[in-house]
């Protein structure tokens, strides 16, 4: 819990709490990215960099821009007349509540559970790409399964609107 | 020929400068000292390489379009990039009244920084890496992956519909082509076996008779080069690839609503991402700062990095004066239909050659099926493509 801890957790928690409550998409979705390199920053400051590059890479890299091309091309940017909050915030507040205190209980129980590390473990890209193909192949190939039955169900979805020609 | 310890202090210049100046602080200080004056390096460097770069893309392109450039401040104009920095240091700087004013501004820093960063990883010479980082070439994606961001940011915040129309094609060819870049890049990284640019840098400095091991000069290597030199075109939004700022349709794109020194903000960005993605296609590629004989290692390693880059710019201007630009279809088709199953087919090819062990017959079988491939999918793309009037299918 250091000084540089605090200040990226203030970035984040900034980041996150200004997408919920940006009243502009736009605005909103960058907010996301902050928060999304607030995390890449956490996991870095841990030392794993793995992690936290994978983090800049897929969630502002990709995540983000879908998110502001998913605004750009339905609805568009502009606001809303009736507000952009739900009507039902309370009850999705409360779902959040509920989660994060599930989670939270979760970590803490967990604490005793693990082995009190002295030395910050030194696991490198190598011991992470053996893993992966090693002792984790099989999560790792199902993970590319779904990906791919999700990538061509969206072309055939693309696909469909011009039955015509070929 | 020079006697060792010569060419070994002029090799290593810039590293004793280093120690040499940090020397004389107290030592509490010097490795601050040392990461601030490489940052302090950096920084100058490259803009002042793009300063140079834009008189002779200039110029290049004046020669291929049989005529002049610029040649009026300085000696053969050489001060025109002074000049130029002057204008767009006193331009006034234009807001649009509806343009969203914190993004307008973020916008263009953002890209700066994200461009600069990526130079942290990038072995300038031997010993001459800002950060040996385990993971350097993920880093580097990273960051790349951080400019588009930013063009949207330029993009949406304009409020300008030629500024959001390129802000979209430049995001949507960037993710595309990003793809490529990455996977041509893992080729080199299955045969490594590390994400850390130096020691890619290192496994290619062997030489056989006289000639390097550089990753180009493999049959899976030269494939996923000229895969990576496509990607990356297109990652920099160089013509032909440049639809992102099409003038003849779009004004200039993403940064039309920009003047002044944020607009040299964006122009500086742009070529600082061409300096960076040729250094590191030189590095995955191109052995890096090794020199291409054996003979000639007594040429500082500097020198050849840079050497390389400036030959990937003077390529990319001679493209740049050579090839019309593309459109939007076409562009698309070419990434998703042909570039990225062949990086695909590169990837399983790469393999192949990492598991046949050493010996003739991996070259001839590695080189057989990418020729083939290569040539029969070129084919088939063609017979499917109807050379004709174009049509349209949504403005009749």
């Amino acid at each position: 819990m250091t000084p540089v801890f605090y200040i990226i957790a203030a970035l984040t928690i900034a980041g996150g709490l200004a997408a919920v409550l940006l009243k502009n998409l736009v605005h909103a979705a960058l907010a996301v990215t902050v928060a999304f390199g607030g995390l890449a920053l956490l996991f870095l400051s841990l030392d794993a960099q793995f992690a936290g590059f994978a983090q800049i890479l897929v969630y502002i890299g990709a995540v983000a821009i879908l998110i502001v091309f998913a605004i750009l091309l339905t609805r568009g940017s502009d606001l809303p007349q009736d507000g952009v909050f739900s009507h039902t915030w309370l009850i999705g507040l409360m779902i959040a509540a509920g989660v994060f205190s599930v989670l939270a209980w979760a970590v803490l129980r967990s604490v005793p559970a693990l082995p009190h590390e002295t030395a910050v473990p030194a696991v490198t890209v190598h011991d992470i790409g053996v893993a992966l193909v090693g002792r984790y192949v099989l999560p790792l190939e199902i993970l590319a399964l779904l990906l791919t039955a999700a990538t061509i169900g969206a072309v055939i979805v693309a696909m469909h609107e011009k039955d015509g020609a070929q | 020929m020079l006697d060792k310890p010569i060419i070994d202090k002029m090799d290593q210049i810039f590293v004793l400068l280093q120690h040499w100046l940090v020397s004389f602080l107290p030592v509490s200080l010097q490795p601050l000292a040392a990461v601030l004056l490489s940052v302090i390096v950096i920084v100058c460097l490259f803009p002042a390489l793009f300063a140079l770069t834009t008189v002779f893309e200039r110029k290049g392109l004046g020669r291929i379009q049989n005529r002049l450039g610029p040649n009026r401040v300085g000696p053969f104009g050489f001060f025109q990039p002074i000049a130029d920095g002057i204008k767009s240091l006193t331009k006034e700087d234009i807001v649009p009244a509806s343009a969203n004013a914190p993004v307008h501004f973020l916008a263009p820093i953002v890209l700066v920084v994200a461009v600069f960063m990526g130079f942290a990883v990038l072995p300038m010479g031997r010993n001459m890496v800002l950060v040996d980082m385990d993971a350097g070439l993920l880093f580097y994606f990273a960051m790349g992956a951080s400019t588009e961001v930013s063009v949207f940011m330029a993009g949406w915040s304009s409020r300008n519909k030629y500024s959001l129309l390129g802000a979209m094609r430049a995001v949507a060819q960037m993710i595309s082509y990003e793809v490529v870049l990455l996977l041509s890049s893992v080729a080199v990284v299955m045969i490594s076996g590390t994400l850390s640019l130096p020691k890619i840098v290192e496994a290619q400095n062997q030489y056989t008779w006289d000639l390097p091991h550089w990753y180009i000069f493999t049959p899976w290597g030269l494939a996923g080069f000229v895969m990576y030199a496509i990607a990356a075109t297109a990652e920099t939004n160089r013509s032909p690839f440049d639809l992102p700022e099409g003038e003849s349709e779009l004004v200039a794109g993403y940064h039309t609503e920009y003047s002044g020194f944020k607009f040299a903000l964006f122009f500086l960005g742009e070529y600082l991402a061409m300096f960076s993605i040729s250094g590191l296609g030189a590095t995955l590629f191109l052995g890096g700062w090794t020199a291409p004989f054996s003979f000639l290692t007594f040429i500082p390693s500097w020198i050849w990095f840079f050497s390389k880059l400036m030959l990937s710019i003077f390529v990319f201007i001679w493209m740049r004066g050579t090839l019309p630009r593309l459109r939007q279809d076409q562009l698309m088709n070419f990434a998703w239909k042909f570039v990225l199953p062949f990086t695909l087919l590169n990837l399983m090819v790469t393999a192949l050659w990492r598991f046949m062990g050493e010996g003739w017959e991996r070259w001839v079988v590695c080189s057989a099926i990418l020729a083939v491939v290569w040539v029969f999918m070129g084919r088939i793309e063609m017979r499917s493509e109807h050379f004709g009037p174009r049509s349209y299918r949504y403005a009749e």
